[in-house]
């Protein structure tokens, strides 16, 4: 569903879910003093329930590609699923698992409409560079803008070329 | 002793087929199997293997009740612990030849000698790609054997090793067949590949 859902909904639903007066919110509030509305780790715990299903995607598509002779070779060996997966199965993903999280990382940078609903847009607490440019857009100050702006070009530029060279010389196992 | 009474549906192109055998295999004697493509004879070595369930059967190895779909036994491949070959060989590609010992393996000992006997000593820090078809197959043979297994079953193990090679190599393997009792079944389409070498054989048709 996090796929699919507008940002702005699904951060409302979650607004709802993480509010002390409700549910998982007040639970967590009454038993552990944690408040996750409008605080830093509960912007960090929304990003990762809307950007989840961009990192589980391509790695299920990339243990799914691998011959399934891999983990039953392991299997003849006395190895449990476990060992299989942590042994046999994920180094043969790497490189996928390297750019879906990189890809998720860029993509949870630029999010707005979650972090906005659940964090708010505190200075210095939940502020993040997607909504300070905005902020900035909004009150016509257009050289802060367009400082975070290539701020955050840069960081995803540089990262999305990190990973394609490692990719290309390094990572790749042959059957990805 | 290993018994095997087992009855398996294949899909097939024509519709669906039955694959039904009942044999037994003696400890430490080798088989070869032999059949027309997709007659199940892959399935059958992973169905011993646990890779696989049939629809009915049972198989009981040294006394021991491996599957029973009557009663609903199915031991795990972990807890069969038999060796298999693969076909395709089915080599780890972010592992090194020494490393594929070594995870079947802690007995150093043991995969020292073992590569040694597949002349695989210079290529110990080589990755499968960087090996030609004969050494990985080689490689597929000697990690199944790093297990020490009391029941081997190789599928086609043979068919990318030059003549020189192949017969040197199953010299060596038979020796230590010998010292382990491995009970050994081997899928062969070469008519007299293992010629002198096997006790029994069995032909493979589904119906």
């Amino acid at each position: 569903m996090p796929l699919v859902l507008p940002p702005s909904v699904l951060g409302f639903y979650l607004l709802l879910a993480f509010s002390p007066q409700h549910g998982i919110g007040k639970w967590l509030h009454n038993a552990f003093d944690v408040q996750l509305v409008f605080s830093f780790p509960g912007l960090i715990l929304a990003s990762v329930i809307y950007s989840m299903p961009f990192m589980i995607g391509p790695i299920k598509s990339a243990l799914q590609q691998l011959p399934v002779s891999l983990a039953q070779a392991s299997y003849t060996l006395g190895k449990t699923e476990r060992q299989t997966f942590v042994h046999v199965l994920l180094p043969n993903i790497r490189a996928s698992l390297l750019t879906a999280a990189t890809l998720t990382f860029a993509h949870t940078l630029g999010e707005f409409g979650v972090v906005l609903m659940i964090g708010g847009n505190i200075p210095g607490v939940t502020r993040v560079a997607s909504i300070a440019v905005y902020d900035a857009v909004e009150n016509q100050d257009y050289s802060a803008a367009n400082g975070y702006s290539i701020i955050l070009f840069c960081i995803t530029f540089i990262t999305v070329i990190s990973v394609f060279v490692f990719n290309k010389y390094k990572a790749k196992s042959p059957l990805e | 002793m290993i018994i095997v009474d087992i009855e398996k549906n294949l899909n097939v192109y024509s519709g669906l087929d039955v694959l039904k055998i009942s044999q037994h295999f003696e400890n430490g004697s080798i088989t070869k199997i032999q059949g027309p493509s997709g007659a199940g004879k892959t399935t059958f070595l992973k169905i011993i293997a646990g890779l696989i369930k049939p629809e009915k059967g049972t198989i009981v190895a040294g006394g021991i009740t491996w599957l029973n779909t009557e009663v609903k036994v199915n031991m795990s491949p972990q807890q069969r612990k038999v060796g298999f070959v693969f076909q395709n060989y089915a080599l780890f590609p972010n592992m090194t030849v020494q490393q594929h010992l070594r995870y079947a393996s802690n007995d150093e000992q043991w995969t020292d000698r073992l590569l040694q006997l597949g002349k695989l000593e210079a290529f110990a820090a080589q990755k499968p790609e960087y090996l030609s078809g004969g050494q990985q197959q080689r490689l597929a043979i000697l990690r199944a054997m790093a297990i020490k297994p009391k029941l081997l079953l190789m599928d086609e193990p043979f068919s990318a090793l030059d003549p020189d090679m192949k017969s040197s190599l199953i010299e060596n393997l038979q020796q230590l067949w010998k010292e382990l009792g491995t009970t050994v079944i081997i899928v062969s389409h070469n008519p007299h590949e293992l010629d002198g070498i096997f006790q029994q054989e069995l032909y493979i048709h589904s119906s």
